[in-house]
């Protein structure tokens, strides 16, 4: 979903009525053989088999929230790393770089990798060790109910309104794409995910994610291996962007980044390193329990700092699926006259119907039907299928715990038997599913609610990540402190959008230039609203009673005591690979400067 | 818990391989045998053979490895 918060298949092109007008005017891209349909039929049936076997895993409220905390760091870590892998980031990203370049790998860099390190490293043994069931739920630790309230309903309702989103979204890009009709395609996929989800809890979506983390490997890979061997490897990929597009700097990550005005993002270092690298990746990676659960759901504390250190390494390379295909796609993707193709946002494809323009977004399946013929198209096409699912299972698992602990058993029904909440667990699923259907045509209908709904989720998250690193590091914050923070914070998030909203100029100030960008904006604003929340829960606590120290072991650093663990080799250690993962990390970086 | 050993993940994941490493293998066979070549870039290598079979390979790694009962 951080993805969704900054993705360009929205912010940059993708609005609801542009696609939908092309969703009914344009021909299909690719058309499926029966060994295509076959592919798709045998994933079906493979998520419904482990949906079904994993029902009788799934009794207790500890089993059907958390996964019984039996999973390795391998499956948490690759369960992290999907349930964020979703269908529209794929396509919307590998436009991006169609559209900016290598900038866009910034999103899979600076903007996740050291998040998810500090998450491990840091965050996690106090998430771990109060043995929370959500992030809400560290909150109502804390800093009361008051702030858990609040984390838990806004939570909720974005989790599900972005489900329907994605829902519709992804509805239409196989309509695109494939020619579907839409409500079969989000029958099809939700009631599938409403199944495996209701039958076996958070443990049948986790290891789903897997298989779909593994599927939209082995779907997507071949592209970029074909890609690259069409182009002429990296050198022939470098050398036909140079002279295709002269004057134009595809390749490099932070050389044009000194000015707002020097790059298509209309984007600055600061904005990047502060606003993408620190307040938004750090909101997204850390506290947004779509991602977080998964790794609560680790079998010990060490696999849970383990696993956002292994979700990091296949971090770093997903930019080979999305990144490479689009910079290849400038180079390789011909009409068929033979002049080069360019594609276009989709405000020119809807403007010129019946012209066979194609739109940044649909350059993964156009790449797919220029390589894939049977069988490897309907692999590609099932990746793009299980990134949808493992997204949509993501959200629906978290709801469903967020709803019964954090919303139904404080507010409305308290000490229920176990078996209650496991009930009210899988209808929450259900209804989840249900109401993002609703949501996903509520959107059809109403188009307007896309083009806030990427603005309404980042209220949330910036605030929320300061008032959390707040209570996790500073013994003194009090409960006062961290509910104004939150508040005040998120109206500061809203006010600040609003403001440009109405008043453009405004950009200057928000984004520190009036040549920032929808993207810079949206970097300086989670910056600003992140101080401020620091600040309030800062001055608030100074003037309110902290709680005595013994009542934060578990939940402050310097006030916990840490399990000791088992010395273990130093390859099985999380310092040792976190460490591995910096140098990569910079060394990528520096390759691509 | 029902106390019952539980299948692995990987062994799911190997199950999917495979049936997906055998039948683009056979399409990739097939399309080598009859030279009826699918109308796509790069035909010539012939994807579906190598990527079938290293989808197989990998499932049935993960098929055996993994098996219940191991």
């Amino acid at each position: 979903m951080f993805a969704m918060l900054t993705a360009p298949a929205f912010s940059l092109g993708l609005s609801l009525p542009a696609t939908t007008a092309m969703a009914l005017s344009a021909p299909s891209i690719a058309h499926l053989t029966g060994l295509d349909i076959a592919v798709i039929v045998v994933y079906f049936a493979m998520v419904m088999w482990i949906g079904y076997y994993l029902k009788s895993r799934a009794n207790t409220s500890e089993e059907f929230f958390m996964a019984g905390r039996e999973m390795t760091a391998w499956i948490a870590g690759l369960s992290f790393v999907s349930a964020n892998l979703g269908s529209l980031e794929l396509m919307g990203w590998a436009g991006s770089a169609y559209q900016y370049g290598i900038l866009a790998a910034h999103w899979y860099w600076i903007g996740a990798i050291p998040a998810m390190l500090f998450l491990g490293i840091v965050m996690m043994p106090f998430y771990y060790v109060s043995k929370t069931h959500s992030v809400p739920g560290y909150l109502k630790l804390r800093y009361g109910q008051g702030s858990s309230t609040v984390a838990a309903i806004s939570f909720a309702f974005m989790t599900i309104l972005m489900s329907g989103v994605n829902m519709f979204s992804m509805a239409l890009v196989m309509k695109v794409v494939l020619g579907w009709n839409i409500t079969f395609s989000i029958v099809v996929s939700s009631l599938a995910v409403a199944a495996y989800v209701a039958l076996g809890g958070l443990r049948s979506a986790i290891f789903n994610e897997v298989l779909q983390f593994v599927l939209i490997w082995g779907g997507a890979l071949l592209v970029p291996i074909l890609g690259m061997i069409d182009a002429g490897g990296w050198t022939g990929l470098k050398t036909r962007i140079l002279h295709d597009f002269p004057g134009q700097d595809y390749l490099h990550m932070w050389r044009g980044l000194g000015h707002f005005h020097d790059n298509p993002m209309g984007v600055h270092w600061t904005g990047i390193i502060f606003g993408l690298g620190f307040a938004i990746s750090f909101g997204y990676w850390t506290t947004d329990f779509l991602v977080v659960q998964r790794v609560l759901a680790a079998n010990s504390l060490r696999s849970a700092r383990m696993a956002p250190v292994i979700g990091s390494f296949f971090k770093m390379a997903v930019p080979f699926i999305v990144i490479l295909p689009g910079l290849l796609a400038l180079v390789v993707l011909h009409n068929p006259n033979g002049s080069l193709m360019h594609l276009v946002g989709e405000n020119v494809v809807n403007a010129h119907p019946g012209m066979g323009l194609h739109s940044y977004n649909e350059v993964l399946p156009l790449m797919l039907v220029r390589y894939c013929g049977p069988g490897l198209l309907g692999l590609g096409i099932t990746a793009l299928i299980a990134g949808f699912m493992s997204g949509m299972a993501g959200n629906v698992s978290a709801f469903a715990a967020v709803w019964t602990y954090d919303i139904y058993q404080p507010m409305l029904r308290k000490n229920e038997p176990d078996e209650h909440y496991v009930a009210v667990g899988r209808w929450a699923t259900v209804l989840g599913v249900v109401v993002s259907i609703g949501a996903a045509y509520l959107v059809m209908n109403a188009q307007g609610i896309m083009d806030y709904v990427q603005a309404l989720f980042s209220f949330f998250i910036a605030p929320l990540l300061g008032a959390i690193l707040m209570g996790m590091f500073w013994k003194r914050a009090t409960k006062a402190g961290g509910f104004w923070g939150l508040l005040i914070g998120t109206v500061t998030s809203v006010g600040l959008w609003a403001w440009v909203h109405f008043d453009p100029a405004a950009l200057r100030i928000v984004a520190l230039s009036p040549d920032a960008r929808d993207m810079a904006e949206n970097m300086y604003r989670a910056l600003w609203s992140l101080s401020i929340t620091v600040i309030v829960t800062l001055v608030v606590s100074l003037f309110s009673k902290a709680k005595p120290e013994s009542e934060l072991n578990g939940l402050v650093y310097g006030a916990t005591v840490l399990p000791k663990e088992e010395p273990v080799a130093f390859y099985k250690n999380e310092l040792f690979w976190a460490a591995i993962a910096v140098v990569a990390f910079v060394i990528l970086n520096v390759m691509f400067w | 818990m029902t106390g019952t050993r539980e299948i692995p993940i990987w062994f799911f994941i190997g199950v999917l391989l495979s049936i997906y490493g055998v039948m683009i293998l056979g399409y990739g066979l097939w399309e080598l045998a009859t030279g009826h070549v699918a109308n796509v870039v790069l035909a010539g290598l012939h994807a579906p053979v190598w990527w079938g079979a290293l989808m197989l390979a990998l499932g049935l790694f993960y098929l055996l490895r993994f098996r219940p009962g191991r």
